[in-house]
């Protein structure tokens, strides 16, 4: 039988704010255990929460930024469960009433452009931690501790329709919404500290059935790779179990990167009613158009409009725009490049930033937004390409030659600096390209032969060979035009 | 007159006169406090601690630094967490507990600082016995014992604000702060002839007060006169960022209106042109003769003080009792769940895991009633009850909101009972629940509309305890409730009068 696999996601954005979203305790990651927490975090007797602002203000600029609607008035519901990393004994969250209602992003899944419907987002606070490993209680005995300087930091929950059909699209519009998060600066993206967490929904159906299968929801996975893998794993194990007679049964399981595989947590008869209610310490969070043209006015360029720019003014493809739009660092970059070579070379600076420098820093493991070389430091290698003073191949080997350079923190080489001190100049000398192209013809009389009985591989073949003997700097179209004269004449 | 038999309005006086210091006058309290453990009114006291802000309150007006209320003892309730007493809210839960902050109100009575150069300068006398995290009419829910009605020791002192009254009523304060969530400022206060204020929700912060049910919590004093309860409550009164539910307003002067005439229709009668309205399903069954006797008497003064007297209807009157007790357990179910034995306050000696750490701490630390509301609350909050109970009465509570409106169209004022009768006996009727809720009936809607709401003395029954009539207003009318208030005592004296061993 063949399965389709029906995705949606929750995925947990920590809001760069400064402050909590219900104290004015601050927010920084990394601080020594239970320091950031004042007593309003702590849950102390007689506290109340005061809504954040500027968590606020986030929420409202990412529901712009998707095409929401901003609810005008939402409310802040209790959601009632106990645990040690939960000081209150319940969680601030938005249920009934979320502040950003619908809204849609547009991702690419291999070169195909898709459009992901979201249901919501919703403002609610984060709990503690628990600390489990290495921690000794007052008996001197292993104990669980807990910090609780994550508690009341503010969290947007971001959640899609059920719309998505493989693991890699799931990546795809995770990955999508990282770049836009980072790019509004509404949050670090920073996924090793939890900046950005994602659950997974997964069931698995007939091809062609209407009803979804029974779910299951994969919680807390903070990478790329651990949410594809964990999807993939989960959609196996669901199909198998089906096919092997048995049924899903609807349940929270954790993903366990070491061993590739999930496990159950609780099911569903263990779920917890969490007897939601209105908040009563805090009013509806009224958000008035004024409000909402403020956040507007102050909002920055959103992919979208740029990719329609992009496309229009400069003949970029939609994938190229979408790949280029991803993060903010290379859109930033795209556009600097483009102000300093003009808009008639937007398709070479394009092609090389969606490839020699995406693999470099996919090679490195570096984020866009940590791009060790500068806009205008690329530009100068650049531009020796397109006035032809180097050829493409040796633009890759100097712009690898720079990357190596800037990412050990030693001061980038000039560009002519290292054409002129390394002979990387093209050969654009009809006389020394005829030289070289009349060695290889002598050295490869088989392809010849094989040329002139109609193959045209056999011309590629010795135009890589002309190359090859040129070490690369020989500039292509010469080479081609003149080798074809040759092998015609002679 | 004894020291303890004046009012705050003649102390304040009395210092600026210099004919007794702070220091002499917190004495002479602290010693009266000590010869009446028995009547249980305070839960913890620290006499060093007082004295010294009797002292700084000395220092403040010595240096010419002193406002109307500095260097005036005062009782807290123990409902607001505070730096140098313990604050338990009566439960075995918080045996001990030592806040690291001022409630908001604490700190604003309290002595002058940095954050709060304006306040009070008032000297703490310590911590009043309540009902357990003031759930309870009649103050038998303390994990510390009841308070002993001083005009009957036999009697309660009503609830929850007990031991805030019985401070008051014994002299062992000249004021105190109560809390309100269905009548705990005002059915005490009536209990033991006092005058008290529950002003219109969102007036008074509720940061540092420990929360009951957070929609209906409001905190307001509890003294021998209006005048007392309008400079108290002029002092409470501020805006607070730190309660998302605090008027935005900074406060008003609630003395104001009280030597004036309510118009200037007749100026030998300072209430003409005051519209009281009756509600009929007040005076109904369930109002005993005594009370309702008494309340004719009132209505008559302020007949005679130019006054006119409609009757008005609250046709959801009934409803209210049903809509409290589903609507402030299910606050409360909530709001008592931070008290889980993990980061502070009591936790059980002995568990095997978690759940029963949880299970066992819980248990110990919390009374029978307390124990009962979170029971209630969680059921009308669970799945499949939620829209049957919980939304049902919010649905109710705005209906009640809105017939208090539309009597609001016909008078000025609402005059009615606190309660449906004087103090019962103590254990009388604490082993039914249920009877209990049903003393509420007059309180509990003016909490559900938020309205402000006053108890003012007006009688005692043939058995000698104090009769309270209850003045409800609109919202922010509490200069005009107190101005009410004022002139009614004027020309009465049942808030003049104290107990035997009081009179002393």
């Amino acid at each position: 039988m063949k399965w389709e696999v029906v995705i949606g996601l929750e995925t947990h954005t920590q809001l760069l704010t400064n402050s909590k979203i219900f104290s004015g305790a601050s927010t920084q990651f990394g601080a020594a255990p239970n320091t950031q927490a004042c007593p309003v975090d702590l849950a102390l007797p007689g506290v109340l929460p005061v809504l954040n602002r500027q968590a606020v203000e986030h929420a409202i600029r990412f529901g712009l930024a998707i095409g929401a609607t901003i609810a005008p008035a939402s409310i802040f519901a209790r959601k009632n469960y106990f645990y040690p990393d939960l000081p209150k004994g319940y969680q601030i969250s938005q249920y009934e009433i979320p502040v950003v209602i619908g809204g849609q992003l547009e991702i690419m899944v291999g070169k195909e452009l898709t459009v992901v419907q979201l249901t919501r987002a919703h403002l609610e606070e984060d709990a503690g931690k628990s600390v489990h490993e290495n921690f000794t209680g007052p008996n001197g005995e292993p104990a669980s501790g807990i910090d609780l300087n994550r508690a009341g930091t503010p969290l947007l929950e971001i959640v899609t329709d059920p719309v998505m059909r493989s693991a890699a699209e799931a990546v795809a519009y995770a990955k999508a919404l990282h770049g836009l998060v980072v790019w509004l600066g509404v949050c670090d993206g920073n996924m090793q500290e939890g900046s950005f967490r994602c659950d997974a929904n997964v069931s698995v159906r007939p091809f062609g059935q209407k009803e979804f299968g029974t779910r299951c929801e994969i919680k807390n996975l903070n990478s790329f790779r651990f949410l594809e893998e964990a999807i993939n794993y989960e959609v196996r194990r669901q199909i198998e179990l089906i096919e092997d007679g048995g049924t899903v049964i609807q349940e929270t399981r954790l993903y366990d990167p070491d061993r590739q595989e999930t496990r159950s947590m609780r099911s569903k008869e263990d779920a917890h009613d969490y007897r939601y209610f209105p908040d009563p310490d805090l009013l509806p969070l009224i958000i008035s158009q004024e409000w909402i043209e403020e956040v507007r006015s102050s909002m920055p360029l959103l992919p979208a409009t740029l990719r329609e720019q992009w496309q229009t003014n400069f003949g970029l493809s939609a994938y190229d725009a979408q790949v280029l739009s991803q993060d903010r660092a290379s859109a930033n970059l795209f556009t600097e490049l483009i102000d300093l070579l003009g808009a008639s070379q937007a398709k070479l600076i394009s092609n090389f930033i969606t490839g020699e420098l995406a693999s470099a820093l996919n090679r490195s493991n570096v984020a866009a937004v940590d791009m060790p070389l500068q806009a205008k430091q690329l530009s100068y290698l650049l531009r020796r390409l397109i006035d032809s003073t180097i050829s493409a191949k040796i633009a890759k080997d100097i712009f690898a030659f720079m990357w190596e350079e800037a990412l050990n923190g030693k001061e980038v080489s000039d560009v002519d600096q290292i054409i002129e001190s390394r002979g990387l100049k093209q050969i654009t000398d009809s006389a020394a390209l005829g030289v070289l192209i009349d060695t290889v013809l002598q050295a490869n009389t088989k392809s010849v032969e094989e040329f002139r009985a109609g193959k045209e591989k056999a011309f590629n073949a010795l135009v890589g060979q002309v190359m090859k003997a040129s070490q690369g700097k020989a500039n292509p179209q010469q080479l081609n035009e003149l080798l074809r004269q040759k092998l015609q004449s002679s | 007159m004894s020291w303890h038999q004046k009012s705050v309005a003649q102390l304040s006086k009395a210092l600026i006169n210099k004919e007794i210091s702070s220091f002499e006058l917190s004495t002479y309290y602290l010693e009266r406090m000590a010869d009446s453990r028995n009547l249980n009114a305070y839960l913890d006291t620290l006499p060093e601690l007082s004295l010294a802000q009797a002292k700084e309150a000395d220092t403040l007006r010595a240096q010419g630094k002193a406002g109307p209320l500095t260097g005036i003892p005062i009782a807290h309730k123990d409902v607001f967490v505070s730096k140098g007493w313990a604050t338990t809210a009566a439960s075995k839960i918080l045996e001990g507990y030592i806040s690291p902050f001022d409630a908001a109100v604490v700190e604003a009575l309290g002595m002058p600082s940095e954050r709060h150069p304006h306040a009070a300068g008032m000297v703490c006398l310590g911590k009043t016995n309540m009902d357990e995290f003031a759930m309870g009419s009649s103050n038998e829910n303390s994990a510390y014992g009841p308070v002993l009605n001083p005009w009957n020791t036999k009697c309660v002192s009503g609830g929850s604000s007990g031991g805030s009254a019985v401070a008051v009523a014994a002299g062992l304060a000249p004021v105190a702060t109560g809390t309100d969530t269905g009548g705990s400022i005002r059915q005490p206060a009536a209990f033991c002839g006092l005058t008290g204020i529950k002003p219109t929700y969102g007036r008074v912060s509720r940061y540092g007060m420990i929360a009951y049910a957070s929609s209906l919590d409001q905190a307001g004093p509890i003294g021998k006169t209006a005048e007392d309860c309008a400079l108290l409550l002029s002092a409470m009164s501020f805006h607070d960022p730190r309660d998302s539910t605090s008027l935005t307003d900074s406060g008003e002067d609630y003395a104001r209106h009280l030597h004036s005439s309510w118009s200037d229709k007749d100026q030998n009668k300072p209430l003409a042109g005051l519209r009281v309205g009756l509600p009929k399903e007040f005076y109904a069954d369930g109002l005993s003769s005594e009370v309702a006797q008494a309340l004719l008497v009132a209505k008559d003064a302020l007949h005679s003080l130019g006054a006119s007297v409609c009757e008005v209807s609250l046709p959801k009157t009934q409803l209210s009792i049903p809509v409290y007790y589903v609507l402030a357990p299910a606050e409360a179910s909530s709001n008592l769940s931070r008290y889980d034995g993990v980061r502070y306050g009591h936790r059980a000696k002995e568990y095997s895991d978690l759940v029963q750490m949880y299970q066992r701490s819980r248990s110990e630390g919390f009374g029978e009633e307390v124990k009962r509301r979170i029971l209630v609350g969680s059921y009308v909050l669970s799945q499949g009850y939620y829209d049957a109970y919980y939304l049902q009465a919010q649905k109710i509570r705005r209906i009640i909101a809105a017939d208090f409106q539309a009597a609001f169209n016909q008078c000025d004022v609402i005059l009615g009972p606190v309660a449906p009768d004087v103090a019962w006996n103590l254990g009388e009727k604490s082993k039914d629940p249920l009877q209990m809720y049903l003393e509420d009936i007059y309180t509990l809607s003016t909490n559900l509309a938020g309205l402000p709401a006053m108890s003012v003395p007006c009688g005692f029954s043939k058995g000698g305890l104090p009769i309270g009539m209850q003045l409800i207003g609109n919202y922010f009318s509490e200069a005009r409730l107190l101005q009410v208030a004022h002139q009614y005592q004027l020309v009465s004296d049942w808030h003049l009068r104290y107990p035997a061993e009081v009179s002393a």
